[in-house]
């Protein structure tokens, strides 16, 4: 068997291959940490707008250190900058564009994703100080919930699952994965793989992944750059 | 009408032990620091403080939980750079949390300000932060009910304010403060700049006045993120 620690896309290159398939003139919220990488990597020539949960729209990148303005920050309290077209909106009416299905793509982070399109992100399970923020609206918000992960956790185990072991952050929401070995739908059938790395074997997949993994039509190979 | 207070410590003393207080702000964006500040000097203990965040390093909210004023906090996001004053009481079971989605207590606190008395939403169903909860069907899709939320106090910072209560607000500081505001038993607002009526253009008012009870100046007010990177702490 391979091992998956030794071969893998990074982060950044997970971000890269997420960002591929933003759509132009799509609005799209990416949530905090890791998907907001995916902004970095938008391909030219397509025009995205972000959202973020404090009520700022088509907002640009961070500043330079030292010229933060901390009345502009997203919601992972980083700042960030105006750009032509930048709109303000208190949280009921940023809620509102997530809930009532205007954002047409949030990308998440996620503990496990189970074959039905449930997402655990939230909470560990273990105690300590819960938090949850804007996930459990925002899986219920986007015309597609997509998540950008490593496909195993640190200790190698499974994060594609039949069923999530954690706590759901929402049921039935997630419609596609990017992970660090493969890119899936999420159809009625379970994970339907699209793309993957070609150094790996349908087997090696499986034997990392914690469901049937289904193929309809061709598997195209997975590639992102390396000097990212 | 002239809602002009004289003094931050005038707009606080409204606030008595085992209110229930509303603080604006997302993380440092928003926060009234000054006013939080003025709050603690006046000392009202056994609060419920319903803010998204839980306090950041050894200001603002954080230092009026490590002052022991607060019981309770409603809240999405406990957590920050430097949470300890709020875990550390968390884990030792001295502080109560509700922990509510984003959205959620976004919307509980609109519907508290605007009359309505619960709602049905589809975040957090069939997660544990919904049970306990009423859910119902609409178009084949299942909603949990939501209660409103009121304030007996709300404490905001605003950018600018005329006599008649009228606000407008700084970038992304204004985030919960419009709706929080509207769900406050009475209001009381810090304002970077206090204007004459009329200099505020009637279509840029963010908040009417007439969700306001107070306002005071406070100039060149501190952000929570520029104090946190020197360490700041109050008192």
């Amino acid at each position: 068997m391979i091992d998956v620690t030794e071969i893998k896309l990074t982060n950044t290159q997970i971000a890269w291959r997420a960002a591929q398939d933003l759509q132009d003139g799509s609005y799209v919220n990416l949530g905090i940490g890791f998907p907001e990488m995916v902004a970095a990597f938008q391909p030219d020539g397509r025009d995205v707008i972000y959202h973020t949960e404090n009520g700022v729209l088509g907002f640009g990148k961070a500043p330079p250190p030292g010229e933060e303005d901390w009345d502009l920050i997203n919601a992972g309290k980083r700042a960030v900058t105006l750009k032509p077209g930048t709109a303000f909106f208190h949280h009921a009416d940023s809620f509102a564009m997530v809930r009532g299905g205007h954002l047409d793509l949030a990308i998440l982070g996620a503990y496990q994703v189970a074959q039905n399109g449930d997402i655990a992100n939230w909470s560990t399970g273990r105690g300590g100080v819960p938090a949850v923020g804007g996930a459990m609206d925002l899986v219920h918000g986007a015309k597609t919930i997509a998540v950008v992960t490593d496909h195993v956790t640190k200790k190698g185990e499974p994060k594609l699952l039949k069923a999530c072991t954690l706590p759901l952050t929402g049921a039935g929401c997630v419609k596609r994965v990017y992970t660090s070995l493969a890119v899936l739908d999420i159809s009625e059938v379970g994970f339907v793989l699209r793309e993957k790395l070609a150094t790996i074997s349908m087997d090696d997949l499986q034997a990392v992944t914690g469901a049937e993994l289904h193929a309809e039509g061709e598997v195209i190979e997975l590639n992102a750059p390396g000097d990212l | 009408m002239d809602k002009t207070l004289s003094s931050l410590s005038e707009a606080v003393a409204h606030v008595k032990d085992g209110m229930t207080v509303m603080i604006g702000g997302f993380g440092g964006s928003g926060a009234p620091i000054e006013m939080i500040h003025a709050l603690i000097d006046h000392r009202p203990k056994n609060l419920t403080v319903v803010n998204n965040n839980a306090g950041n390093g050894h200001v603002g909210i954080a230092a009026m939980i490590e002052q022991g004023m607060i019981a309770k906090m409603i809240c999405s996001f406990p957590r920050s750079a430097d949470p300890r004053a709020f875990t550390e009481l968390y884990l030792a079971g001295k502080i109560e949390l509700e922990l509510v989605p984003q959205g959620t207590l976004a919307e509980r606190i609109r519907a508290g300000g605007a009359g309505i008395p619960a709602f049905y939403t589809p975040s957090s169903v069939g997660t544990e932060l919904a049970e306990g909860k009423p859910s119902e069907e609409f178009e084949g899709k299942i909603y949990i009910r939501e209660n409103w939320l009121k304030a007996d106090v709300s404490l905001i910072k605003a950018e600018l304010g005329d006599p008649l209560g009228n606000l407008t607000y700084r970038m992304a500081a204004r985030n919960f403060s419009p709706l929080m505001a509207m769900a406050g038993q009475k209001t009381f607002v810090q304002v970077t700049k206090a204007v004459s009526a009329g200099e505020i253009n009637p279509e840029h008012v963010t908040t009417p006045g007439i969700f306001v009870d107070g306002i005071v100046e406070v100039s060149a007010p501190q952000q929570e993120e520029a104090l946190n990177r020197v360490k700041a702490a109050y008192p």
